[in-house]
This record gives structure tokens, C-alpha cells and sequence, in this order.
């Protein structure tokens, strides 16, 4: 370790200041302009009188909260379905695939590097009435119609999403999964545990920082989707998401769009914080 | 090792693996068909909606601009989150963890958040929103996983190079040229293509911050209410894939290439190149300056 201070701030400042000038800087910016009226005058205007009427405006509101509420419910769906749908995927490449893990893991991979938009739309090609799903089902002699609610549901969404996430969660999984001393499952298959009990009470246990790592990945960006309700959702299937994006474009209210995404980035910070300290606690425990 | 099951779990992988390729495969096959509607039965194999991709100016300016846009992020990406690695792994100094913080927690902020914070900030300051908009959110992002890539590969390497050089009179400057970067250039090559990666598929940021000039998947997600146009765009999408496949591909070689890790315990490096559980969660409770 090398003591010079000169060399290692200015290697440094260049990112800090970057960081703070986009990143902390815009966030105090929308905590301040959350406490805004209203947008007259423009972005410059001063002399406004802070309030916290849209943030009453959220809590008491009969919209907002229960939306933001389903929004997390959604991506805590989403995400608990691919962490469960992955976890098997990334427990056969460590365990059973052999020195072709790397290769097959890769394979899995690849289609979350294929553009993300395309994948939504292919399921909305898929779900469609004339769409695969219903020509396999009517094949099948299951359905005599196109069935219509595959398409413009809730269901749509989050299958799409899972869909979406599933092979990015694979990967912290992975890591962890791998990371596991192989003579810890041999001590414990030597001490007669079974296969299963080895399972949950050595491999889960080491494995779970990846799952929680992976579950965030899913999670985080899910809370604020509006692009998937968008396109394969429909009317009925408007997420928080989509009403901040609406705040923010066509129907320009900058302020109330600003505190609800204060609220959400509230939420999903506290509830980051409360998995993190309760899988700790799990761990001592274990 | 467990090796019950396992007739299981090469089942559970191979039905998986078919249903993540089969909605890919299927737009492959519509940018094949003879027909605009992305229905069942399909009409006949074509290629010109790849002879008229190659004609429409619109959707190619929209490729170049995603490009302009993910060649200018991931550059200042990765000059970004190479200087930090050396000085946050070579030197002693205070504010190391609060620095880590700050460059990590972009991660745990929703990107719809990010781009109407930074929406809000261009306005304040009263930039008009253009690609370099854009480009400067997707650094944003981009910075964690670059940062993450590159310190992953210097801890992996031997520290007595460095001083070795510094003992035998070399300048710091001239140990940074000669040796610390050849080392770790197939870790800063490998950052930059998946920060190009990030930058050139991301929609939501170039949706809030984006100006005149659309990128290609704010261009795309324009053109799906025009049925006869969208196969070619489709057609440019899966070329686009093709691409950027082969750019991971080659991230991921040049990742195990430059390894220092033993033979033995290769097989994890792909999964280790976000590295996103090694640091992301440590240190929770002191990770939000903002709020």
C-alpha cells in the first residue's frame, strides 16, 4: 500500500466529482423540487414556499400508495420467481455440469445480452391471440377461442419479467454456489447427513448471499418498470411506474412526480435494509 | 460432491434453456417471414426486410447515434473506474469506504428514478437534452460494473511487481505505463464491453433524457405502431444481437485470458466479472448519502 495522498485523490477526483455532480446532485435536486408547489415559472424560478402537500398528496391519496404497493408486491413476485427458477439452473452447473459449467453457463446467459425491448415484444407476439401460446393450446384441443386474457394481463407482466431477469439471476447464484469449500458437503455427507440436510443446512446457508444479491438485481429495476405494463399489460395493469413516467412526460407535473419517486427509492432502500439484516440474522443462527 | 438427481438437473437445464431461446428464436423468424403481421401461420421466407433495413436512413442514423452513445459512456466508464480501482486498491487514504458507496449505489436506484433526477438536474442547469445526455447517464450506471470488473482482476494479481519497479527506481508514473496497465488491460478491456453493452441497450435513461436524435431502442420502441416497418427493425435488432454476442463472448475470453487464477478454479470467472454480491451489500447500512 502505497502512502501518497497527492496520487490517490487525483486518481480519484475525477470519479467523485463525476458522481456527485449526476448522481448525488440530481437526487437532491428532486428531494428539493418534491417540497415544490408547483412548476410556474419554470425550473429556475425561485421564491417558492416549500410544502409537503404531494407527499400528503401520496400518502392520503386513494391511487398512489396502493399502487406503489402493488408495484412491489409485483416485483417481489417477479423477483422470488426467477431467484426459485434460477437457483436449480445455477446448482447444476456447479455441482453436475463438470468442466463444461463455464460453457453452459454462458449458453444460459446469452439471452439476457439480446435487447431488452425485443424480448418484452416477443412475448407480446407470443401471448397474442394469433400468437404461439394459443395456436399450442388449440392444438392441444385445450381452448376452442384464442384465449385473450394471455395477452393485456397482470399475469403477462410478470411472466415476461421473470422471463427478462431469469438468466442475470443465475449468475451471483452461481458465483456463490461455486465459492462453497467442496470438503464442507463431504464432512457433512462423512457426519451421516443426508443429501437433502447437507443441502439445506450447508449449501443454502453459503449460498444465500448470492440468492439475496440476485433477488435485488430483479427487484430494484422491477419496482420501477413501466415499460412491460406498457406493452404487454395493457390499461388494467398500470404500475407506479408508469404514472412517475407520465409525471415527468405528457403530463408534466415534475414536482408530484419527483416525491413519488422519493417514496419509492424510500421503500426499496428500507426494504434492501431490512432482507440484508435479516438474512444476517439467519446466518449467525445457522 | 452431490450427484444424485442428476438426470433431473440436465432436464430442468435443457427445458429451461429451450424457453429462454424460444421467444428469440421466434422474432428470428419473423424477421425471415414474408408478411407485417406477427402472427401464426407464418407466410414465406424473405430477406428483404433486411435489404430494406440496409436502405431506411432513419432506423440506420438510429443505430449510429446508440452508437456514438455507448462508445462516448463506456470510455469515460472505464477511464473513470480505472483510475479508482488503482487508487482504491494500491493506496492508504481516508474516505475509501464512502467512496465505494458512492460509486456502488447507483445500482440500488431504479433507472426510472435516476433518469427523471437527472432530467430535473439538465433542466436546472438548462442543458438541452441531446445523446450526450444520455451518454452521461449511462457512465452512471455503467461506473459499478466497470469499477467491480477491473478491482476483481487487481486483486488477482501480485503487488510486488508494482514495487519491485519502485524499488529499482522506477517513477510512479512510469510503473503506472509499464506495468500496472499492461496487467490489468484485459480487465479494462472487458469493463468497457459490457459498459458498451449496458449503453447500447438501455432504453429507459435515453427515454427520459434523450433529445431530437433517437437511439435505437427509443427509435424502436417508436416504430412498433407501424406494423409494415417493423420487421425491418426487427431485422436490425437481430443483427444488433448477433453483435453484441459476440462482444460478450469476447469480454468473457479476454476475462479468463488475462486470469490469474489458477486452471483449476476458471470455470467461475464469467460469473465473477459483475462480482455484484462480493461488494454490493456489504457495508448496507452505510450505503445512502443520498435521501
Amino acid at each position: 500500500m502505497l502512502k501518497n495522498r497527492t496520487i490517490a485523490w487525483s486518481l480519484l477526483t475525477p470519479s467523485a466529482a463525476w458522481l456527485i455532480l449526476f448522481f448525488v446532485l440530481p437526487m437532491i435536486g428532486m428531494l428539493i423540487l418534491s417540497l415544490r408547489p408547483d412548476m410556474r415559472g419554470g425550473p429556475f424560478q425561485l421564491g417558492w414556499l416549500p410544502t409537503v402537500k404531494h407527499y400528503q398528496n401520496i400518502i392520503t391519496g386513494e391511487v398512489y400508495l396502493p399502487l406503489l404497493w402493488l408495484s412491489i408486491k409485483v416485483a417481489f413476485g417477479v423477483a422470488m420467481a426467477a431467484t426459485l427458477l434460477a437457483y436449480p439452473l445455477a446448482y447444476f452447473l456447479v455441482f453436475h455440469a463438470g468442466r463444461r459449467s463455464s460453457f453452459l453457463l454462458t449458453l444460459a446467459i446469452l439471452p439476457f445480452w439480446t435487447s431488452y425491448l425485443l424480448r418484452i415484444i416477443a412475448w407480446k407476439t407470443m401471448l397474442g391471440s394469433n400468437g404461439l401460446v394459443n395456436n399450442l393450446l388449440i392444438y392441444l384441443g385445450l381452448v376452442e377461442e384464442p384465449v385473450r386474457i394471455l395477452l393485456y394481463s397482470r399475469l403477462a407482466v410478470i411472466v415476461t419479467l421473470v422471463y427478462v431477469w431469469l438468466p442475470f439471476v443465475a449468475l451471483p447464484i452461481f458465483a456463490s454456489l461455486h465459492r462453497i469449500n467442496p470438503s464442507f458437503l463431504e464432512a457433512a455427507a462423512i457426519l451421516g447427513a443426508s443429501p437433502w440436510r447437507s443441502f439445506f443446512k450447508v449449501t443454502l446457508p453459503l449460498s444465500l448471499p448470492g440468492v439475496i444479491a440476485g433477488f435485488f438485481m430483479v427487484f430494484i429495476p422491477t419496482v420501477g418498470e413501466y415499460i412491460t405494463p406498457m406493452l404487454v399489460g395493457g390499461t388494467r395493469s398500470t404500475l407506479y411506474g408508469n404514472i412517475i413516467e407520465l409525471y415527468f412526460g405528457d403530463g408534466a407535473n415534475w414536482p408530484l412526480g419527483s416525491a413519488m419517486s422519493v417514496v419509492m427509492l424510500a421503500g426499496v432502500l428500507l426494504l434492501a435494509l431490512v432482507i440484508s439484516r435479516l438474512v444476517d440474522l439467519r446466518r449467525l443462527v445457522g | 460432491m452431490q450427484k444424485r438427481g442428476a438426470p433431473f438437473f440436465a432436464g430442468y437445464y435443457i427445458l429451461l434453456l429451450f424457453a429462454l431461446y424460444l421467444p428469440i428464436g421466434i422474432l428470428f423468424l419473423f424477421s425471415l417471414n414474408d408478411g407485417v403481421v406477427f402472427a401464426f401461420p407464418l407466410k414465406g421466407l424473405t430477406t428483404h426486410w433486411y435489404r430494406d433495413m440496409l436502405r431506411n436512413a432513419e432506423l440506420l442514423q438510429a443505430g449510429m447515434n446508440s452508437l456514438q452513445v455507448a462508445v462516448a459512456s463506456s470510455l469515460a466508464a472505464t477511464s473513470l473506474a480505472t483510475t479508482s480501482a488503482i487508487a482504491l486498491l494500491r493506496f492508504q487514504f481516508k474516505g475509501k469506504s464512502p467512496f465505494i458507496a458512492l460509486a456502488l449505489v447507483p445500482l440500488l436506484v431504479p433507472y426510472i428514478i435516476l433518469g427523471a433526477a437527472l432530467l430535473v438536474l439538465f433542466a436546472i442547469l438548462g442543458v438541452e437534452r441531446s445523446l450526450w445526455t444520455v451518454a452521461v447517464a449511462h457512465t452512471i450506471v455503467s461506473l459499478p460494473y466497470a469499477l467491480l470488473v477491473i478491482m476483481a482482476r487487481m486483486v488477482g494479481f501480485d503487488k510486488h511487481l508494482e514495487e519491485a519497479a519502485q524499488d529499482l527506481g522506477a517513477t510512479y508514473v512510469y510503473t503506472l505505463r509499464r506495468v500496472i496497465l499492461p496487467l490489468i488491460a484485459p480487465a479494462i478491456l472487458a469493463a468497457w464491453l459490457v459498459a458498451f453493452t449496458v449503453s447500447f441497450d438501455e432504453f429507459i435513461l435515453a427515454s427520459f433524457l434523450i433529445g431530437r436524435r433517437p437511439t435505437l431502442p427509443v427509435y424502436l420502441l417508436s416504430q412498433l405502431r407501424f406494423a409494415n416497418r417493423f420487421p425491418q427493425v426487427i431485422a436490425l435488432t437481430v443483427l444488433v444481437m448477433l453483435a453484441s454476442l459476440s462482444l460478450v463472448l469476447l469480454a468473457q475470453w479476454l476475462q479468463r485470458r488475462g486470469s490469474a487464477i489458477p486452471e483449476s478454479d476458471r470455470s467461475g470467472q464469467f460469473a465473477r466479472v459483475p462480482g455484484f454480491e462480493d461488494l454490493a451489500f456489504q457495508g448496507e447500512g452505510s450505503s445512502e448519502p443520498h435521501e
